[in-house]
């Protein structure tokens, strides 16, 4: 009796904490789940809420990122976030080679990108700036669509899309039958964008990652077009809804920890450990889902063969038996190994460019914003539960100065 | 001072990754007192990886390996000097310019050295090298970007390997001599060993397995010219490579009564070296490839490992231990693991393979470059190696630590479909190993299995 109890109670920890009334702060549901780190839902979903375990759990060989029901529609081809070995390891290959030699020196173009959307506002008069809207949202999507091939311009097509896409990846019982609906057109609307890109490319080659999958360069062969199509999505999606919430959860905690922002101001190289604690504190990601291919056991208790299991990575962050003080941001704790890449064979491909976007856009906020202040504690968030952030960020400030170095 | 009182001198004896790193876990420990490293190179200490990879190939220079300080030490530093000797009474490190340091703490981390080649069979050859520290890899790479016509490697194991490698990236035609029937096969067995010994032969590797160097021989002028083999055949070559295996710095402490041997000093579990009778000193610890001690996963044996990331973590286990009373000290008893980068495979490992019977390829598949392999004793997962997977491998830590069955049920998405253990094909069988931890009988004979030296 006593583990239906605790199985209804971790059902209901879970579905508080993906309740919108919830979405600003989570996290004390987070703490209730954590205590019992390994348990089943009542529908059969293991919950995972501790560190070491789902550390184990993304390094396990025994696990499967393919995270379907059976009885969801399965995709014509799975992208490489939900693919296995060894199919995932060759299109982790393929990204990783287009992908890392185009970020590498980076920062001084990404600088220069915040330079020129914090310019916008520049103001010797008290004014407000929206983080998301003006900053956390157009830098990354900027930067993706240079990176990948994808007009800027088209950013109101395909933001859209992106925006009802992620809302899918949240739990099916969470979402209405009009965002079904939403996701099925928005899943049309994209394949029918991206074919049309990549038939423009395949017509006029450029220097971009898409023509470089397309083509194919060093051992790697061409990128056959579904696959190509696929992960585009993947990768405009993942470049459009994760750094925005980092760069805007990072600027909240700011706005929280006033001796930290005066901090930063003093010492630049703060933002390096303040930025991974931000992913550890309030990850961009909250969660992400596997399937058990044998039976996993797990300080004792067994995931059987053939589960789902949702890896709770924000309560993990914050697992007393990993992090001491775990509930307060503290960029100064040793050892931050923090799930907020996530971590093994699908860890972030992103990391570093979303590092080195969040670093820099925190570094100018600190510079050139004078004596900002939170407009409404906590902010409007967006619905999204899993890609979690504020929908809008509202900063009042005295003054938002040019940038210093430049004068 | 008594041992349970607070050190106010810790002399460490090893300026090297070791070394270094517990001087800094000795600060991070809250230690504030007069802190000497002593260390017989005159370098500041330096990363030794790189040494026969990045080094050897020109990507990087020696002075470009120093170890990256992760905080001030604020320690005297005695380098150039070797230690000589040891007074466990009166607490002094005698060095071989007559200077004696003092101590409340001793920390040994002196290491290990490349066992050279003997002298009368042309080990004083010019063109002759063993690749240890940073001036044997300045001689080493000096020697191979004057361009040999041959360079000939004697012993196909993880420095034998990566060496010769090197050696085809630079274009040099390469001899590997190998005593055993193929390359890695003491540490990773027999069935990896011929995976192996096919990324030799596609490399180019002229690969001599089963045979022996009788000889090196010299010209008039005392260089190196050729090498005559166990089976009757010659090899010309200008340069040499003696990569057969480590030996403990130990010679210093010879006599002066703690249990140290050819093999390395014994510590207990803490890091606490043992006297010559068997009992721990609370004054004297050890830390790194020098250091040898019992390990709950492999019983009746004393472990010594020359990896990297053991040194660093011994090595902050014995800082903290030093600064601490006993009932305070934590065990170290860490899943050994290192990897090596050879013939464009990286190679990476936990656990201890050599002492199994058993091996199955878990992923991927051997003829691809691409795989894991698990090693089992017993009916028990013991260790793993994985051929350019090294973020796989992580998952398979947990399974080794709970001696999972062997073997393992995985069900891996790029297994095979049905998983079919062969014999590891060591050489040598594993001792048994008993069913319950004992302590090692003190003074330590040679190790009932010496443990292949790993590589990082």
């Amino acid at each position: 009796m006593t583990t239906t109890t605790q199985q209804h109670t971790a059902s209901d920890l879970f579905a508080q904490a993906l309740r919108y009334e919830n979405r600003a702060d989570p996290y004390p549901y987070f703490a209730q789940l954590c205590r019992r780190p390994v348990v089943p839902e009542e529908n059969g979903t293991w919950l995972v809420s501790g560190y070491h375990e789902i550390s184990r759990l993304l390094r396990d060989p025994r696990v499967s990122a393919d995270r379907r029901r059976p009885e969801e529609e399965q995709p014509i081809r799975k992208s490489l976030l939900v693919e296995d070995a060894p199919r995932h390891d060759q299109l982790r290959h393929q990204v990783t080679e287009q992908f890392v030699p185009r970020i590498m020196g980076l920062r001084d173009h990404i600088d220069g990108l915040v330079t020129g959307l914090l310019d916008a506002h520049t103001s010797q008069r008290p004014g407000q700036l929206d983080v998301v809207g003006d900053l956390a949202y157009p830098l990354p999507v900027t930067l993706i669509c240079e990176l990948l091939g994808v007009p800027r311009e088209d950013e109101p097509v395909f933001g859209s899309i992106a925006r009802r896409l992620t809302r899918g990846l949240d739990p099916v019982e969470t979402q209405t039958e009009d965002e079904l609906r939403e996701l099925r057109e928005a899943r049309g609307e994209l394949v029918q964008y991206l074919e049309g890109l990549i038939a423009d490319r395949q017509a006029a080659p450029a220097d971009d990652l898409l023509s470089g999958l397309m083509f194919g360069q060093g051992s790697d062969a061409p990128m056959d077009p579904i696959d190509l199509r696929v992960t585009l999505a993947l990768l405009l999606i993942a470049g459009h809804e994760t750094t925005v919430n980092l760069i805007a959860n990072g600027t909240l905690a700011l706005l929280r920890h006033p001796d930290l922002l005066a901090r930063l101001r003093a010492e630049p190289d703060l933002v390096t450990p303040l930025v991974e604690e931000v992913l550890r504190y309030d990850p961009p990601v909250q969660m992400s889902g596997r399937s058990t291919l044998a039976d996993i056991d797990l300080g004792g208790t067994t995931i059987p063969k053939g589960s789902r299991v949702r890896l709770l990575l924000a309560a993990g962050n914050r697992d007393p038996r990993r992090f001491s003080d775990p509930d307060r941001f503290l960029p100064d704790r040793p050892g931050n190994a923090h799930l907020g890449f996530g971590g093994g064979i699908h860890y972030c491909i992103g990391a570093t460019l979303a590092r080195t976007e969040a670093q820099v856009a925190l570094t100018a906020l600190a510079r050139r914003l004078a004596s900002p202040r939170l407009v409404a504690a906590p902010p409007p968030y967006r619905e999204n539960a899993i890609l979690r952030g504020p929908d809008r960020l509202l900063v009042s400030f005295d003054r938002l100065t040019p940038d210093p170095r430049s004068v | 001072m008594n041992a349970s009182e607070t050190p106010e001198r810790i002399v460490v004896v090893g300026a090297s990754l070791a070394g270094l790193r517990a001087a800094e876990a000795l600060r991070d420990e809250g230690f504030t007192g007069e802190l000497t490293l002593i260390g017989d190179e005159p370098h500041a200490p330096y990363d030794r990886p790189p040494l026969s990879k990045a080094v050897l190939s020109g990507w990087l220079t020696t002075d470009h390996t120093e170890l990256p300080r992760v905080r001030d030490i604020a320690a005297r530093w005695l380098l150039g000097t070797s230690a000589t000797g040891l007074d466990l009474r009166a607490r002094r490190v005698e060095l071989a310019d007559g200077r004696q340091v003092a101590y409340d703490r001793l920390l040994i981390a002196t290491g290990t050295r490349a066992r050279p080649w003997p002298q009368q069979q042309g080990g004083t050859l010019h063109g002759v090298h063993v690749l240890r520290t940073r001036d044997d890899a300045d001689r080493l790479r000096t020697a191979l970007a004057a361009g040999p016509g041959r360079v000939l490697v004697i012993g196909a194991g993880f420095t034998g390997g990566e060496v010769a490698s090197v050696c085809r990236d630079l274009g040099l035609e390469v001899t590997v001599v190998h005593r055993g029937d193929a390359p890695l096969a003491s540490a990773l067995g027999g069935v990896v060993g011929r995976a192996a010994t096919g990324w030799y032969r596609d490399a180019g590797v002229d690969l001599r397995l089963g045979t022996t160097v009788r000889a090196l021989e010299g010209d008039a002028r005392g260089r190196l010219r050729r090498a005559l083999l166990s089976d009757g055949t010659v090899v010309e070559a200008e340069v040499a490579l003696v990569a057969a295996g480590a030996m403990a710095n130990t010679g210093w402490l010879a006599g002066f009564g703690l249990a140290a041997d050819a093999h390395g000093v014994a510590c207990d579990h803490t890091c606490r070296a043992l006297a010559d009778d068997g009992t721990p000193r609370a004054d004297v610890f050890v830390a790194g490839d020098v250091a040898r001690w019992p390990h709950p996963l492999y019983p009746g044996q004393l472990l010594r490992l020359d990896h990297w990331d053991n040194a660093v973590a011994q090595a902050r286990t014995a800082a903290h231990n030093m600064t601490r009373p006993p009932h305070d000290h934590r065990a170290h008893r860490p899943l050994p693991a290192f990897w090596s980068n050879q013939f464009g495979v990286n190679l990476k490992c936990l656990g201890l393979p050599s002492l199994a019977d058993q091996v199955v390829v878990t992923q991927g598949s051997l003829d691809e470059h691409r795989f894991v392999a698990a090693y089992g004793h017993r009916g028990r997962l013991i260790a793993a190696v994985a051929a350019d997977s090294p973020r796989v491998l992580d998952g398979y830590a947990s399974l080794i630590e709970a001696g999972a069955p062997f073997p393992p049920e995985l069900n891996a998405t790029d297994g095979p479909d049905r998983l079919l253990p062969l014999d590891a094909g060591f050489a040598h069988r594993p001792a048994p190993v008993p069913d319950r931890p004992t302590v090692p009988s003190i003074p330590p004979a040679p190790s009932l299995r010496s443990v292949p030296a790993g590589h990082e």
